[in-house]
């Protein structure tokens, strides 16, 4: 879920720390020096150094998206949005094929999760840890892998549903995952936990006496639901569904796996194509990508007004609410076994499908004679391809850069923004959200064309991926930094500095020991989400430089199914581990987690 | 001795707050609007005032935390802070001690830690050695009654202590300056008086130059050496305790400290130091030592409920007596009020519980003319 800040006029300015120096323009060489040594403390140097890296992230890959997009060929043109979106480009029915695959997974999402979320907040129902348990899934299973399961099982000549349900016990196969239905499908089943979290803080933040309330006045439990409930979270199911949007319409993976091979174009698919035609029309590419960034802008902005301007509206009060649960009564076990049904589609059977795939040699249905050939050969084979170890050892680097470089400049900016009143704060910390509109690949895209342009030997190394991730995640860490900074009353850093200590000496004794379960928790977060990243790698990736999500992708591309799987199991396991060390560490998690990579 | 020389603070200084000003031709709202005291060593000098009226400002102005707008700070003769010439030392190098009202102690530091963090954050040339930290740590503790605390964990600690230890940690450097912004405002009633008196002791016998702010007047009178009471961003009157108590300057000072009856008068004679005044209620007779007002001058009478003598019978060896009729009486345990009506004006008197007198019954009520303030320009 983002939240993009208040869009507030800039005052413009670069943000000082400290006050603006007090003397007049006239400067006498004496006072130049004084100004000079007043702005070279190291307090200015850090504080400054990070609002420009800030800036430079968030808008120099912008800049020359849209420099390489309007003025490629020499001139300011539209030549390549009419190459992108003219006659036979079949624009039309990609960007039909985008919004309705967006509409759809949004739609599905929201339905479930709320479903899933009052049924677990409001009601007796059985298994209620299983409902945390189901909502990990977008954390331990990546996208490409969520996808590739259901291409196991909903492959129309060799998929499991269609094998072993449909066709003994109706004669057909009506399944075809390779299809906007399919996409659609899958999108929405792993982002219905995001949803799910969403509505279950929106719940919990309801006070119940609304309910009983309309209880006392004669009204039934439907009428309630239809009338009181619903109405009253509408906002957060409002703003929800525009996030679920927004991820759906910038998802690469699932279009990418799903929709490449017989032609069904979304937004991001498309980009992707053109990237690999030959001749790479980066114009075109360009424009597919301006295009997705204005519609996922809107969304994110819409979604943050619709939050703000709902403030009034809103029943939370701060404090948590203990309703008393709704009884189901006769309905109970039935609730029971949907949950346990859900749970096993949504979880067990993604994941057992694909633990059976990596212990074959050529995926087929099960029989007596592919379970004779079953073996532990592909993980063999994947501990001795050399490249998995160095995918591997790149995934942890650029995950623990990426998450140690994010929360660093995420603790001083968010100190800067929150603590100072520097001018332009403001415009800072809209800087550090602004990523949060950029979809994966189109920030890919843009950053190979600064790095493919600049004299900086960065392009074809891990850096522009370090780069990447960094901006991609510059968000989240700012909406831990600054959750961990609002708490830490200012009085503890005033009474350092009475005390004697430097700025430098208070943030580092004060305020990042204040903020280090917080601090943690997002640099835990950013090393899981990274660890998954795709859709921006796979355009500024380049051989021997591959990391786990790549390879997997790679190996889709060559139809090595059974080693993508044992290799997709590695990854779930390093996930698992990874996010229960977060879990240990008391991250709440997954509200403030995204799901799309 | 610190000196504070116009002080003022305008938090509208961004440029967008400027311009929005110009173009609505208001002016900007000072905080502190040119304030003005001096603190002699070894003083325990206390801002007092009701919450917005700039003494917490000053304050911060004066531990460096705020950037005052305009004035001068000095201490001894070392310039803290100099709108004019554009110096301002930075809180961390003004060497002062000071206590926050939400005691900001450090929760992830231990005891000890917090009381040493000063002293190993002092720059490397006057830094203390490890084992003169440790000393001066235990023996700052053991001043405090906290010794035997110094390993655990600050956030362990009462309430009370976290006070004493805030204050332990303000006073490990031996500062020229300590600066307390209601440190007693979040103890319990019981507490909150046994403190005073302890704090009080610590100052008197470490001889320590201190700042106090408070918004609670009788702290302020228990505790203080001198008393500046402030409002709206100007200091009303400076003065001892007593003086601030019996002869307020002004309404605002006459009606902020304790409770008063106020009456409008005129002076009909000055003779030494005894005035005449008159009003609604009759004459009255007050004993004015500085600064008499001139005949024909309007004052304002003011009369601390305690200073009214109430009688059932006539005394008549008194130059004024007024004849009323008691409207209602409460008790509060140590004393007893009650309201008498005398004319339209009601006046609160104060005496001691014994004394119980039925509504509805006619009594008279003198003043000793030494007890009765004018408060000039009513």
């Amino acid at each position: 879920m983002a939240i993009a800040p208040a869009p507030t006029a800039p005052r413009g300015g670069e943000p000082m720390p400290d006050d603006g120096p007090a003397g007049d323009g006239a400067a006498t060489p004496g006072r130049a020096v004084r100004l000079l040594r007043r702005l070279l403390t190291f307090q200015t140097l850090l504080v400054g150094g990070s609002v420009v890296v800030v800036g430079y992230l968030a808008l120099v890959p912008l800049g020359y998206l849209f420099h390489d997009t309007f003025l490629s060929g020499g001139g300011f043109s539209f030549d390549a949005f009419s190459r992108a979106y003219g006659g036979d480009s079949q624009s039309g029915s990609m960007m039909l094929n985008s919004l309705w695959f967006a509409f759809g997974s949004a739609a599905l999402a929201l339905l479930l999760g709320t479903a899933l979320a009052y049924v677990q907040v409001r009601t007796d129902t059985p298994f209620k840890g299983l409902f945390f348990a189901a909502s990990l899934v977008p954390l331990i299973i990546p996208g490409i892998l969520y996808a590739t399961s259901w291409i196991f099982l909903g492959d129309p000549t060799i998929g499991l549903l269609n094998t072993l349900v449909f066709k003994p016990l109706f004669g057909a196969s009506p399944i075809n995952i390779f299809s906007v239905w399919g996409m659609i499908w899958v999108q929405g089943l792993h982002l219905a936990p995001v949803a799910f979290l969403l509505m279950v803080a929106a719940f919990r933040a309801m006070d119940p006496s609304l309910e009983e309330s309309a209880a006392m006045s004669g009204a039934g439990r439907g009428t309630i639901l239809w009338r009181i409930t619903l109405p009253l979270v509408r906002p957060a199911m409002i703003s929800g569904a525009l996030l679920m949007f927004v991820q759906s319409l910038e998802s690469f993976e699932v279009p990418g796996l799903l929709g490449l091979q017989n032609g069904t174009y979304v937004f991001t698919s498309r980009i992707y194509f053109v990237l690999r035609a030959y001749p790479i029309d980066y114009g075109a590419a360009g424009a597919y990508a301006i295009g997705l960034l204005a519609i996922a802008a809107a969304g994110v902005l819409l979604s943050a007004w619709l939050q703000r301007s709902s403030r009034n509206f809103q029943t939370v009060t701060g404090k948590a609410f203990r309703p008393r649960p709704v009884e189901l009564g006769r309905a109970r076990p039935l609730a029971g076994a949907a949950v346990i049904g859900y749970f096993l589609l949504t979880v067990v059977l993604p994941i057992a499908v694909l633990i059976y795939a990596s212990l074959l040699k050529y995926y087929a249905v099960p029989s007596r004679k592919a379970i004779k050939t079953m073996s532990l050969n592909n993980y063999r084979e994947v501990l001795h391809t050399p490249l998995a170890f160095t995918a591997l050892k790149n995934s942890l680097v650029l995950g623990v850069g990426a998450a140690t470089v994010v929360m660093l400049l995420t603790a001083i900016v968010s100190w800067v923004v929150l603590r100072t009143k520097a001018p332009g704060r403001r415009l800072l910390d809209m800087l550090a959200f602004t990523p949060i509109v950029i979809p994966g690949l189109v920030l890919g895209l843009a950053l190979s064309f600064v790095y493919l342009r600049s004299s900086l030997p960065i392009y074809g190394t891990l850096l522009i991926l370090l780069i990447s991730y960094c901006t991609r995640y510059l968000p989240y860490g700012m909406r831990y930094s600054s959750a961990a900074m609002a708490q830490i009353s200012p009085e503890l850093e005033e009474s350092a500095a009475v005390s004697g200590a430097s700025w430098f000496q208070t943030f580092r004794r004060v305020v990042l020991p204040l903020m280090s379960s917080g601090f943690l928790a997002g640099w835990v977060y950013i090393l899981v989400v990274s660890f998954r990243e795709l859709s921006s790698t796979i355009l500024l990736y380049s051989p021997g430089k591959e990391v786990l999500s790549v390879l997997i992708w790679e190996q889709f591309e060559n139809g090595q199914f059974t080693t993508l799987a044992a290799l997709g199991v590695c990854m779930v396991v390093i996930l698992v581990l990874l996010v229960s060390v977060a879990y240990r560490l008391g991250a709440r998690f997954g509200l403030q987690g995204d799901s799309t990579n | 001795m610190l000196t504070v020389e116009s002080l003022a603070k305008s938090y509208e200084d961004s440029p967008g707050r400027r311009s929005r000003r110009a173009a609505e031709g208001t002016t900007r709202h000072f905080a502190v609007d040119g304030v003005d005291f001096e603190v002699h060593d070894g003083e325990l000098f206390t801002l007092l005032g009701p919450s917005g009226c700039g003494k917490t400002t000053t304050l911060r102005s004066i531990a460096g935390l705020e950037r005052p707008t305009k004035g001068r700070v000095t201490l001894g003769g070392r310039v803290l802070f100099d709108a004019g010439k554009g110096i301002n030392l930075k809180a961390n190098s003004r060497g002062f001690g000071m206590v926050f009202q939400s005691y900001a102690i450090w929760p992830h530091l231990s005891v000890f830690k917090n009381v040493s963090f000063p002293l190993e954050v002092m720059p490397r040339a006057s830094r203390p050695g490890r084992k003169e930290i440790e000393e001066r740590v235990e023996r700052v503790l053991d001043v405090i009654e906290l010794g035997s605390y110094a390993r655990r964990p600050a956030t362990k600690l009462s309430g009370g202590q976290q006070q004493r230890l805030a204050l332990a940690r303000a006073l490990v450097t031996q500062p020229e300056l300590m600066l307390l912004d209601e440190p007693l405002s979040n103890l319990d009633a019981k507490l909150r008086e046994t403190m005073r008196f302890e704090l009080k002791r610590l100052q008197r016998e470490l001889n320590l130059t201190a700042i106090y702010v408070t918004h609670d007047q009788s702290e302020a009178l228990v505790m203080s050496n001198r008393i500046a009471v402030m409002d709206k961003g100007r200091i009303e009157q400076i003065g001892k305790p007593r003086e601030i108590y019996t002869r307020p300057a002004s309404r605002f000072v006459a009606e902020f400290i304790g409770t008063a009856n106020f009456i409008e008068a005129t002076v009909l004679s000055v003779t030494g130091d005894e005035v005449v005044v008159d009003c609604a209620q009759g004459r009255l007779v007050a004993r004015q030592v500085e600064s008499p007002p001139a005949v024909g001058d309007s004052v304002l009478v003011s009369i601390r409920p305690e200073s009214v003598d109430i009688s059932t019978t006539r005394r008549g060896d008194v130059p004024t007596e007024w004849t009323g009729t008691v409207v209602t009486r409460a008790f509060m345990g140590d004393v007893v009020d009650h309201i008498v009506a005398v004319g339209k004006q009601e006046i609160h008197c104060r005496s001691n519980p014994t004394v119980s007198i039925q509504p509805g019954t006619e009594v008279h009520l003198s003043v000793a003319p030494e007890k009765v303030t004018l408060v000039p320009g009513a």
